[in-house]
């Protein structure tokens, strides 16, 4: 296992593990959403090809209501 | 299309019939919001960009109530205090706009703020982000205060629009500087007379949309003064009302504004006792 953090939090993946994995492991609907990796984004077609190291900084996010 | 008609709304690579921009935020439902979107019959709506729930996620998104054939979504970058957070933001609207094949991916609504109570515009951070943005592909859509050096600033900057706040975010103060906003508009569009200018923030009920078409504005941008007004339905009605009121009073060429009366009626055919 690796500890990486996600949207500021800390969490144990599986080595190995790719964004899809960790979507699949959060149990996210990830039509509605975008992710970042180290303050990049990491396009929806390379998610099953990204893998995550140790101490990565993940956001995951949708959209809100807003103005 | 008639002289009764509002001409479309114009905004880079976009054309709009309605000329008014809805927020989606602070409804009390998300079926709420849906039908004051309906009533209002924006094209535009605006949404934020915020962290996915991990955990205790309702499964509810907002994205299940709004149309995404019907609507182009305008993602915001509201919040952010630093050019970074706000250029990382617009990306990752991007990002999801792509995903869901919605128009709105092209765009952003760049707001880079300096305080939390004021929410006013940090002019530097906005004018280093509208530049990123730019060369990024984006077409920015940009709030700013009323200043209309910052507004060409911005403009000079490859802004798409510049969207100068009638008052503060939230506010419902309406349009406090209206010679600022003309001034912003006189600069904005000299030579270019097609640029589009938005007044964004600050509206607080409809005579305040109405004002900032008169005043030769393309368009409006609110939010809160729908959501939180007692019964958001009817006001979601005035504010279309408004703008298209204000749209066609602004083309009409009105009278100026004179010290003294001037009689409607005829002086010629009074009946008199004399």
């Amino acid at each position: 296992m690796i500890s990486i953090r996600v949207n500021g939090e800390a969490l144990q993946i599986a080595d190995d593990s790719t964004v899809e994995n960790l979507i699949a492991q959060l149990k996210l609907n990830s039509k509605f959403m975008a992710v970042e990796l180290n303050r990049r984004v990491v396009p929806r077609a390379e998610h099953g090809r990204t893998r995550l190291a140790a101490d990565d900084q993940v956001e995951i996010v949708t959209l809100v209501g807003g103005g | 299309m008639t002289e009764l008609d509002v001409k479309p709304l114009r905004l880079g690579s976009h054309h709009f019939a309605s000329r008014l921009i809805v927020g989606t935020g602070k409804y009390s439902t998300f079926e709420l919001m849906r039908e004051c979107l309906t009533i209002s019959e924006a094209d535009v709506i605006t949404v934020a960009v915020r962290r996915e729930r991990l955990v205790d996620s309702t499964g509810r998104s907002i994205l299940d109530f709004i149309d995404l054939k019907r609507y182009t979504i305008l993602p915001n970058t509201a919040g952010c205090f630093t050019a970074e957070d706000a250029v990382r933001t617009a990306r990752l609207g991007r990002e999801i706009l792509s995903g869901l094949e919605n128009p709105g991916a092209s765009w952003v609504k760049l707001e880079v703020l300096a305080d939390k109570k004021t929410l006013l515009p940090d002019p530097v951070a906005t004018l280093e982000a509208t530049k990123q943005l730019v060369a990024d592909g984006f077409e920015v859509l940009c709030y700013t205060s009323d200043d209309p050096i910052m507004a060409r600033r911005l403009k000079d900057a490859g802004a798409t629009s510049v969207m100068p706040a009638g008052s503060p975010i939230g506010s419902g103060q309406g349009i406090l500087n209206p010679n600022n906003i003309h001034i912003c508009l006189e600069y904005l569009k000299e030579g270019d007379p097609n640029y589009p200018v938005i007044v964004d923030a600050g509206v607080g009920t409809a005579s305040d949309v109405a004002f900032a078409m008169e005043l030769g504005c393309d368009g409006v941008l609110l939010n809160t003064a729908v959501a939180s007004a007692k019964n958001p339905r009817l006001m979601a009605e005035a504010m279309r009302l408004a703008c298209r009121a204000g749209y066609l009073a602004a083309n009409s060429g009105r009278i100026p504004k004179r010290l003294y009366a001037t009689a409607s009626s005829p002086e010629a055919g009074l009946i008199s006792a004399k």
